[in-house]
């Protein structure tokens, strides 16, 4: 409601003022990037960690880490490009290869090549030549559907994107505004990636033509929708397909009570889009130097290990191991949709606009 | 007076224009052409057209349902009226992404619509507009009804006695008396259906959209300032123009009242049409405002021994630092602070705007303190981050921040709830007093504090509302370990799975509970020197 919504907008702001006064505070005195205990990092509502790992670092590093949550991931990005010449933080975590062009174009990071690049997989590098940012995690937007749907119906779920399209599948697939919410954006950017440039609009025609229902956000989606998720099964909600994120299943099974020995919910594995989540040192980072030290822990063995249960995502270092109700139930896209960050740039904004046009009117 | 000015000017009239001038400044000349750029768009144009077109019909409708109910609550007497007051005003404080499950299960799939007659209004305009009503309801009911359970019923009856008929008497001696307290609601109804953001979004679908929705897109999302500021500057004249409507047709009305006590102007209903009112009144609060809020709480119960409940206290080390429960103390703390701020700074400028020497500088001030509820919110936040960033404005005490921020928002609600009582407050009185010999404080103290008291508290709860639904500023400030409830909400509903679903529903409901039990306490709050006149 907007009150309350303009309220936080406000009271973000003072944050912001605080925030930086403080950052200023603890940072004027140490240009030179050493001296100060503080490190911030600045990221959007969806970090977590868990608090033994961060007070482990805090423990060895001698920093104490202060973090600003900035909103969703676009207005986090936004914020942070507005102040990039007085931040509010040294180490900005969450740009993904969706919005990376802007971030860099508009030169919101200094270069550091975190300790432990070396084994990051070689499928996620990205800017060697100049470590402007560094991988942190990877997860893929994907459709997911009700299997008790479809064993009822005595249908086989969807495979791939062209499955959606079939008379068969009518009326049944619910996704999210591409033009507000980021798992819509990626489903969006994966048709683009997989019918071209030229064909996506096509294909989304069909898509409409066979029932394709669009809400605002992933929250609505999922837990009003889709019939799979605990929410939409209240909510007597009646599509089984629902575009969704790789990692849903397990949470369906890690947040039950009792742990049933299925997910109530499976993965089309050829609709993904794979997205990829980077961190980096802020241009004008008053603690440089434990800015530099919070990115290296970003990187650890430990924390890579810590953030599958705690933000749903895959990390990118080799031999990091994920949880079992990962690799049971939602195993990783063998093959997702990718698109390069240049490229998804010089379209993002076009397609996203045609695509309102298209789907919306 | 020189502290609300001081307060609206660094926290809004600054932050706003620079964030404006950010947009229209291109290598340091100004892009005015950029603005007939934008209205040269048929989207935009078209965006323009629905949200005017929906706030007007969202406060005619809201007008229409509440109307009789500030009346009921105002004039008539029956069991459970407190706590029913203090229920109405919980749908101002939860998050929209709450109400929107809530308000699906009325007129949604499978919802009692649904299922009483097969009409579904999800994706349809009447969906936004019945949730307009039901998150404003509140606000007619508490502005207009503070000031009708004031007015003295006695004027009605001597002129029905002289031979005016029920309705003539009404017409010419309540309604009259009435009509900035209505007005000044439909003016808040409007301002806030205008700006409606969450509401448009998730029952409207995506096929609608309202201006303050096309900001946040232009400035989240694509990142295009420059238009963003164009329609900032759009939506500031239209909201600027309703504003200065509004105060030209009320300062012609406002008039001195009687006013007596509220305590002896209720009674119990008589006679059948009385009744038929009261049980009329009463249905439509419970079909449109308890039913989805019931749906809620139905949810949360959905576990074996509120198992969803039990959840709330342990911490999973994932979402939040901390047991999701710890989250009702920060909201209380958060509040507080913000309803003080708000009826501080509210106060000083309605008893400055009340003053008779007050010159026109300082009662087009009056319409100004209304501008934060019209003026998009991220607009006013994206403005805060390039204007207030660096000493000499050290505001370094971090924590009273949100509840300031709040209190931007809150302090609207307090001076319109405030003004109308106060100028209606005969003057002769407070002369009277001088006259014997009291000072200003004394008679602040003796005339108008009680006559005003009761629009404190109602404006007081309305603050305090205002900063219990708040949500996403603490995120912002404090860290993760330091969440309050909507943000609890939030973050819960932003992921799979059922024990996520079931606690966000938990905590939804544990946040209808504390408001509806602070809003009670609020309005309990007699200080022990009833005035009875």
């Amino acid at each position: 409601m907007s009150i309350t919504k303009k309220a936080t907008v406000l009271a973000v702001g003072f944050g912001l003022v605080a925030l930086s006064a403080c950052g200023s505070s603890d940072s004027d005195n140490d240009s030179g990037g050493g001296g100060s205990k503080t490190v911030t990092l600045v990221s959007h509502n969806s970090w977590a960690v868990s608090k033994s790992v961060l007070a482990a670092f805090e423990k060895e590093s001698g920093y104490k880490v202060k973090v600003l949550e900035d909103g969703d991931a676009g207005q986090a990005v936004n914020k942070a490009i507005l102040t990039k010449d007085n931040p509010q933080g040294d180490v900005f975590f969450g740009v993904d290869n969706t919005l990376l062009s802007r971030a860099l174009d508009n030169g919101l990071f200094q270069s550091y090549e975190a300790k432990g690049s070396d084994l990051i997989l070689p499928a996620y590098r990205v800017d060697e030549n100049k470590h402007r940012v560094t991988p942190i995690d990877t997860g893929d937007i994907c459709v997911n559907y009700d299997k008790a749907y479809f064993s009822e119906h005595k249908l086989d779920p969807p495979a791939s994107f062209d499955d959606l399209v079939k008379p068969a599948y009518k009326n049944l697939l619910v996704t999210e505004n591409a033009s507000t919410s980021s798992p819509g954006l990626g489903f969006l950017l994966g048709t683009a990636a997989k019918y071209g440039d030229g064909g996506w609009e096509g294909y989304w025609t069909k898509l409409k033509a066979n029932g394709v229902k669009v809400v605002d956000g992933w929250e609505q989606a999922y837990n009003e929708e889709f019939s799979g998720s605990a929410g939409g099964k209240k909510a007597k909600a009646d599509r089984p397909l629902v575009v969704s994120y790789a990692s849903s299943p397990p949470a369906e099974v890690i947040y039950a009570d009792p742990k049933p020995t299925t997910a109530p919910t499976g993965v089309a594995e050829g609709t993904c889009f794979r997205q990829v989540e980077y961190a980096g040192l802020l241009s004008n980072a008053g603690n440089s130097k434990g800015g530099k030290a919070l990115l290296d822990f970003l990187l650890t063995k430990r924390f890579q290990e810590d953030m599958p249960l705690n933000m749903f995502v895959y990390p990118v270092r080799e031999a990091a191991e994920v949880p079992q109700e990962f690799t049971k139930y939602g195993p990783q896209a063998k093959d997702p949709e990718t698109l390069d960050p240049a490229e998804i740039a010089a379209n993002r904004d076009q397609w996203v606009k045609s695509w309102t046009s298209l789907v919306l009117k | 007076m020189a502290l609300p000015v001081a307060f609206f000017g660094v926290f809004f009239a600054w932050p706003v224009a620079a964030i404006v001038a950010r947009g229209l400044k291109a290598d340091g000349t100004w892009q005015f052409g950029r603005i007939t750029d934008v209205l040269a768009q048929s989207d935009i144009r078209h965006v323009l057209w629905f949200t005017t077109w929906q706030a007007l019909a969202s406060t005619a409708l809201t007008l229409l349902v509440a109307l009789p109910g500030a009346y009921v609550f105002a004039r008539f007497d029956f069991p459970g009226k407190q706590v029913l007051r203090a229920v109405v005003t919980v749908p101002f404080v939860l998050p929209t992404v709450v109400v929107g499950t809530a308000f699906l299960a009325l007129v949604g799939r499978g919802g009692l619509l649904d299922e009483l007659w097969g009409v579904r209004l999800d994706t349809t305009v009447w969906a936004i507009l019945l949730a307009h009503v039901f998150f404003n309801y509140a606000v007619v009911v508490r502005t207009v009804g503070g000031l009708w359970s004031q007015l003295d019923p006695r004027q009605e009856e001597a002129a029905r006695m002289l031979g005016a008929s029920r309705l003539a008497a009404w017409r010419k001696v309540t309604l009259p008396a009435l009509g900035p307290a209505v007005a000044a609601a439909a003016l808040m109804v409007f301002l806030f259906t205008f700006t409606s953001f969450g509401v448009v979004q998730i029952l409207g679908g995506p096929t609608f959209s309202t201006l303050e929705v096309e900001i946040y897109r232009q400035t989240s999302e694509i990142f295009d300032l420059a238009t963003a500021a164009v329609l900032t500057i759009i939506q500031f004249v239209a909201v600027g123009s309703i504003l200065a409507l509004h105060a030209w047709t009320v300062r012609r009305r406002e008039t001195a009242l009687r006013l007596v006590d509220a305590s002896g102007t209720a009674r119990r209903p008589r006679g059948a049409g009385q009744w038929a009112l009261l049980g009329g009144v009463l249905l439509t609060v419970v079909v449109l405002l308890l039913l989805p809020l019931a749906v809620l709480v139905q949810r949360s119960l959905d576990a074996p021994d509120f198992g969803y409940y039990r959840a709330l206290t342990k911490s999973d080390g994932g979402v939040f630092l901390v047991p999701p429960i710890e989250a009702v103390g920060n909201s209380l703390t958060y509040a507080l602070a913000a309803t003080a701020i708000a009826v501080a700074i509210g106060g000083l400028a309605a008893a400055a705007l009340t003053r008779r020497d007050a010159g026109r500088f300082v009662r087009g001030f009056d319409a100004l303190l209304m501008l934060p509820l019209g003026v998009s919110a991220v607009t006013v936040g994206f403005g805060f981050l390039i204007a207030l960033d660096e000493p000499p404005l050290d505001l370094r005490a971090t924590w009273i921040l949100v509840p300031l921020a709040q209190a931007l928002v809150g302090v609207p609600f307090v001076v319109r709830t405030m003004l109308p009582v106060l100028r209606a407050v005969d003057h002769r009185l407070r002369e009277a007093a001088a006259v014997l010999g009291a000072s200003p404080w004394k008679v602040w103290r003796e005339i108008d504090l009680p006559l005003v008291r009761r629009a404190l508290l109602i404006a007081a709860g309305f603050a305090f509302a205002v900063s219990l639904g708040e949500f996403g500023a603490t995120v912002f400030i404090a860290r993760p370990d330091n969440p309050t409830l909507p943000v609890a909400v939030a973050r819960l509903l932003g992921r799979a799975g059922e024990l996520n679903y079931g606690q966000a529903m938990a905590l939804s409901t544990i946040l209808m509970v504390v408001c509806a039990v602070a809003l009670l306490v609020l309005e309990r709050l007699r200080t022990d020197r009833t005035g009875e006149f």
